[in-house]
């Protein structure tokens, strides 16, 4: 078994926390898990990629080939289809709907939208908006986690785990509202 | 054995704790610095080994040798153009047979994410004569560490770790397999003359080194991170890959029809028996490896080989940047994976920029202003966060060569005739190697002005404390001798642009030297601080 996983979004959105809650919960079920990171220059409000491999075997390059991701899981609608090239032909889209703009040339936002609805699997989550109900926008990775769930091959348990393990320091607010975020993510892509 | 889930970075990290490690030096690169930010923080649980920032990588690696002066062990790390600055202590720290374990560890960045050039660090270990380790993933990347300080100490070499961005920068869990090892005792160099490199002794050292070139090569021909697999029903490849370029090649090799030969070269200087024996065994030979094509190079030589060889020379791998799993695949003779590639032409691009607010901004608006009517102008500038002033809405600078090099050149600008020169540069990276040209510009009273730009961290970096607070700046300044007139701080904020300007106009227009320290603290250290008083007044 293996499920290759491209990260996108935007440099500050967070795309590293994604990571490192489904690598926690892969980790937790004894999966092989590789995570190559962007750090540095390529952080600062641009384009962020990370790829994201597990496996329950030695997983030998830390980047995904061309063609063979399971999923691309992105904080962000552009940065969703930046990658495609990456998406093996049964993979599925998962995306934040919100788009960042901070680009002067940045696309018709309906154009984006309906170009992700085109692909042959695609998931739109208003990630923002249930982050806000489930009590803090910040949250919004966790959403999308959440959003992703079902479609990995992870036991929802280990994903209460690796929120308990991420966010439990954080105090019992924190950990309800991870919780909140996460289920309000699974429903909205169930 | 208990497994850990770590950065690359952070194995190296650990490999040289569980080694003994007394102290450890570097300045932040990427993709080197979570190195040293991992044992800065381990120093603070366990309070050892020493570990700490320093002014640039060249002030690192002599404090590295001075513990290992000591009979102790150190680790230095850096970036591969930080082993440029560093090259003088590296390459005399090969001559100079220490007594207590040097490791070098140099994260190279093919394909430049986050750096001037791509140059390959293994050149820099052959050039001074000493071992090299490449670890292939994360838990050779442990090992070898642990496993380099003894190699170090056995050859009195310093030992390079050479480091690749996807490696330093890809987490995975890892078994933590060596058992932590005490420090060793502070002895001074029991023989003086090998540390005093005089005419007459260097030429022993040198001597001596050379003596040991035979008695590394016989250990690399034998370890453990040279392998050599002939298949001894296929003789047509064989195929030769070094460090994360295994990773490729095994991600591939499951669909050639037959297995080639394979050595795989994680230990230099180069196994030259395997080599051959490789060679006596193939028809012809294919060679992958992450940055320049060095082991190809040396393949081929000037005289030809006796059998084809492929690889970055010949261009059926890719000759620059980084590799992947899929650039690999024309050289193994497998077809391109089928894929979709996406509709770039509606895709912007989304380039890094600034944060929003940045004071750089601010200063890169009052820099323009201060310009109006003064056109043809030039701005040096150099490695930072400011550096994205290159970048639209600002295009604000006009050049990012090296470290300190804002300051030199406009030195040099102005002295060639041009006026106004005006460098850019900041707090860190001025500390790092802006000081020494200062220090020349002050002799000359060179007619260019120096623009500071104080943000109190090494931002790009993640925000480290710089190795002299913002308080201290204009006192190093002025401690160089330039002339307290001309020497002024501002605060960048958005409001005082045309008041920055102004006063930027004045000394630009000084026939003179000036300096101008603009200084707010970057957003993100101050938003980060503001987040972790928070959780402690929540915790108190």
């Amino acid at each position: 078994m293996k499920y290759d996983i491209m990260l996108a979004g935007v440099g500050g959105q967070g795309v590293l926390s994604l990571a490192a809650l489904i690598g926690r919960a892969a980790v937790a079920e004894g999966l092989h898990v590789k995570q190559s990171e962007v750090h540095g220059m390529a952080q600062r409000g641009g384009a962020v990629l990370s790829h994201l491999r597990l496996a329950d075997h030695d997983i030998a390059s830390d980047l995904i080939p061309l063609g063979t991701a399971d999923m691309i899981l992105s904080m962000e609608p552009l940065e969703s289809l930046r990658y495609t090239a990456y998406l093996s032909p049964q993979g599925t889209v998962v995306t934040a709907s919100d788009p960042f703009i901070n680009i002067p040339n940045y696309p018709d936002r309906e154009d984006v939208l309906a170009k992700i609805r085109r692909l042959p699997r695609a998931v739109l989550v208003e990630a923002e908006r249930l982050a806000r109900e489930a009590g803090e926008v910040l949250s919004k990775n966790t959403v999308m986690v959440g959003a992703a769930a079902h479609l990995l091959p992870l036991k929802r348990e280990s994903f209460d785990g690796a929120i308990r393990q991420t966010f439990g320091a954080k105090g019992e607010k924190a950990l309800q509202v991870n919780f909140a975020a996460f289920e309000a993510g699974w429903k909205a892509s169930a | 054995m208990p497994r850990r889930i770590l950065l690359g970075d952070e194995c190296v990290a650990l490999g040289a704790v569980h080694a003994g490690l007394s102290a450890a030096y570097a300045y932040p690169g990427t993709p080197s610095t979570e190195i040293l930010e991992y044992l800065i923080e381990y120093r603070k649980k366990h309070g050892r080994p020493f570990a700490t920032w320093c002014a640039n990588e060249k002030t690192a690696t002599e404090e590295a040798l001075g513990t290992c002066f000591a009979g102790r062990r150190a680790l230095v790390a850096m970036k591969h153009v930080g082993l440029n600055v560093a090259a003088d202590p590296f390459v005399n720290a090969a001559l100079v047979s220490t007594h207590g374990g040097l490791v070098v560890a140099v994260a190279d960045d093919p394909g430049m994410h986050s750096s001037q050039n791509e140059q390959d660090s293994r050149f820099y270990a052959d050039f001074a004569r000493v071992l090299c380790l490449e670890p292939a993933n994360q838990q050779e990347a442990y090992d070898m560490t642990v496993e380099a300080y003894d190699l170090s100490e056995r050859f009195r070499v310093p030992v390079m770790l050479r480091l690749v961005t996807r490696l330093a920068h890809s987490r995975t869990a890892i078994e933590v397999t060596a058992e932590p090892r005490p420090e060793n005792p502070v002895r001074k160099a029991p023989e003086r003359d090998s540390w005093i490199l005089l005419p007459s002794n260097a030429r022993r050292a040198w001597h001596a080194l050379l003596e040991r070139q035979k008695d590394m090569i016989a250990w690399s021909e034998q370890c453990r991170w040279n392998t050599l697999a002939l298949n001894p029903d296929g003789r047509e490849l064989g195929v030769i890959t070094t460090g994360i370029a295994r990773n490729y090649y095994l991600e591939n090799v499951g669909e050639m029809k037959s297995r080639p030969s394979h050595l795989h070269i994680g230990a230099y200087p180069l196994p030259a028996d395997q080599i051959r024996r490789l060679a006596a065994h193939a028809k012809r030979l294919l060679v992958i490896e992450e940055g320049y094509p060095l082991v190809e190079r040396l393949l081929r030589g000037l005289l030809g080989t006796p059998l084809p060889v492929a690889g970055k020379m010949t261009g059926e791998v890719p000759p620059e940047g980084e590799l992947t799993p899929d650039n690999v695949r024309p050289a193994m003779g497998l077809p391109v994976r089928p894929f979709t590639p996406a509709d770039e032409a509606s895709l912007p691009n989304r380039p890094p920029q600034l944060c929003q607010g940045c004071p750089h901004g601010h200063m890169y608006h009052a820099l323009q202003k201060a310009f109006e009517g003064l056109e043809p102008t030039m701005v040096t500038s150099d490695i930072g966060c400011y550096t994205l002033g290159a970048l639209p809405p600002y295009t604000a600078i006009e050049s990012c060569v090296c470290m300190g090099a804002s300051v030199s050149m406009a030195k040099g600008a102005a002295e060639a005739g041009f006026h106004p020169a005006v460098a850019v540069v900041g707090d860190s990276t001025f500390l790092h190697s802006g000081l020494t040209p200062l220090l020349d510009a002050v002799h000359e009273d060179t007619n260019m002005t120096l623009l500071i730009l104080d943000n109190e961290a090494v931002a790009m970096t993640g925000g480290q404390e710089t190795i002299a607070p913002s308080s201290r700046l204009k006192d190093i300044v002025l401690g160089l001798g330039v002339d307290p007139a001309h020497c002024h701080v501002v605060d960048a904020m958005p409001r005082k642009v045309p008041e920055n300007a102004a006063l930027l106009r004045r000394e630009i227009d000084h026939k003179g030297l000036s300096v101008v320290i603009a200084v707010r603290e970057c957003l993100e250290t101050a938003r980060r601080k503001r987040k972790k008083e928070l959780a402690e007044v929540k915790a108190s």
